[in-house]
């Protein structure tokens, strides 16, 4: 059996290995927080881990660029060198690029893809499309595949009988507890007795933005969750969910609220705005809220790097406080993960109920029936 | 100095800090107020504490929510090239 404190051994090699986890340029000395946070919390083309004493180490992904005037490209991200080098008509933008050639930051921004001439200038008239297989697009995958497989297994396990009349085993019991909680407390609760046709939708949003938060907390992952993309092509398709359930009586309430006649002129924009500002909210709140989340662990990692530019002793010796400040935050950045994945599939339901009946359920518009005793 | 110039001197990134601190003290007082009132419920009566302890998560999610609206804001400016 393995040494009683073999473990605390390892807690201590992963806390120093994961510092290693940053793009700092030793030489400079100097480090710059916000591109460092901003290379690591937005999408890119490779998997980068870390860069030590000049050697990088980082997995590289397929490239797919389409440029109405040059066609389709497909190659690996490795021949680009991380942004030094042109390759087939196209180059990545670095920050000494952009700095180097004069160029205009607002248009050029420091990672996206331009197309560049043969002498190696910009060429303004090609635009390119950037379909690369980058480091989101990865990640999804692998979570949808984990998903389809955990998912799937689970399922076969439940049609070949056990777990129905049986105790759930294996798998079925980690995921049956949380099925049936979303199917209770959120499906139930909000969508009455119409809720198994919107289980399969609350469900999968539930999952996937949990899997996809919780892989994102690895260091070395991609920060999924935490981009407004992602965030906000859940919120259409809620949006678009949300609109496929309303009833004439929905449309009915929002056109002439039942309000009085001054107040009306008021509440019927307040009311039209209302349906778009729902699913607004939604997707800012998750983007806001993982995104934070990611900014201050690598804050908190950064800050051990910034003293320790000042003064190396001070860089080693703060390190260990640091990174138990980073490990707090990390526990509340699970915590957060569960919560916003059941906020977001909670406010779902609860807006698509709404829709259903227009949210009144005081019975006005309906027949009031005497009390007969 | 007047306070206009001193005002004036802050880059634009440090407004965003600025209000992105402001709106962590909306959201501080608004979940504080939803946690107190969760737990008052819960104190008066246990066996809601189920219920209560659902409904308190919902409503410090959509307080939360506004609040990290002006966060995002604050990013935005904190993160752009401003003079």
């Amino acid at each position: 059996m393995a040494p009683r404190w073999s473990k605390s051994l390892l807690v201590a090699a992963f806390s120093i290995v994961s510092t290693f986890f940053f793009n700092t340029s030793r030489a400079q000395g100097k480090i710059d927080p916000s591109s460092i946070i901003l290379d690591h919390i937005a999408d890119g083309h490779e998997f980068h881990f870390f860069t030590f004493h000049g050697k990088v180490a980082s997995i590289p992904l397929p490239v797919v660029l389409y440029s109405p005037q040059r066609g389709w490209s497909v190659f690996m991200a490795s021949h680009w060198e991380h942004g030094a080098v042109t390759y087939a008509g196209y180059r990545l933008l670095t920050e000494e690029f952009i700095t180097a050639n004069h160029l205009d930051e607002k248009v050029y921004k420091n990672g996206k893809v331009v197309a560049v001439n043969t002498d190696g200038t910009i060429d303004p008239s090609s635009k390119v499309y950037d379909f690369s297989i980058s480091r989101n697009v990865v990640q999804m995958l692998i979570t949808v595949i984990l998903l389809i497989w955990v998912m799937g297994s689970v399922a076969k396990k439940y049609k070949a009988g056990t777990g129905v009349k049986t105790a759930p085993t294996g798998v079925q019991g980690v995921v049956e507890p949380i099925v049936v909680f979303l199917r209770d407390e959120v499906g139930k609760v909000n969508l009455g007795d119409r809720y198994e046709k919107y289980m399969p939708f609350l469900l999968t949003v539930f999952f996937f933005i949990l899997i996809n938060a919780l892989i994102g907390l690895i260091p070395g992952t991609a920060n999924v969750v935490g981009n407004i993309a992602f965030t906000g092509a859940l919120g259409i398709l809620a949006f678009l969910v949300i609109m496929f359930s309303t009833g004439k009586h929905y449309w009915l309430h929002i056109l002439n609220p039942p309000v009085p006649l001054g107040v009306k002129p008021i509440m019927i924009p307040v009311e039209i705005l209302g349906i778009f500002t729902k699913p607004f909210a939604l997707i800012i709140r998750l983007f806001a809220n993982m995104i934070s989340g990611h900014i201050i662990i690598l804050s908190f990692i950064i800050l051990i790097f910034v003293f320790g530019a000042m003064n190396t002793a001070l860089g080693w010796g703060t390190s260990p406080f640091f990174i138990l400040l980073a490990v707090f935050i990390y526990l509340i950045e699970l915590l957060v993960a569960f919560i916003q994945a059941y906020i977001f599939a909670n406010l779902t339901a609860v807006f698509v109920g709404l829709a259903f009946e227009g949210g009144h359920e005081d019975g006005h518009g309906h027949a009031q029936e005497a009390v007969v005793i | 100095m007047t306070l206009m110039t001193i005002l004036l001197d802050v880059a634009q990134p440090g407004y965003g800090a600025i209000g992105a601190g402001l709106a962590a003290i909306g959201a501080g007082i608004g979940i504080g107020l939803v946690g107190k009132g969760a737990v008052e419920g819960i104190a008066r009566q246990p066996e809601a504490a189920n219920d209560i302890r659902a409904n308190m998560i919902l409503a410090a999610a959509l307080v939360e929510g506004v609040a990290l609206l002006a966060a995002v804001a604050g990013l935005l400016a904190v993160f752009s090239k401003g003079s």
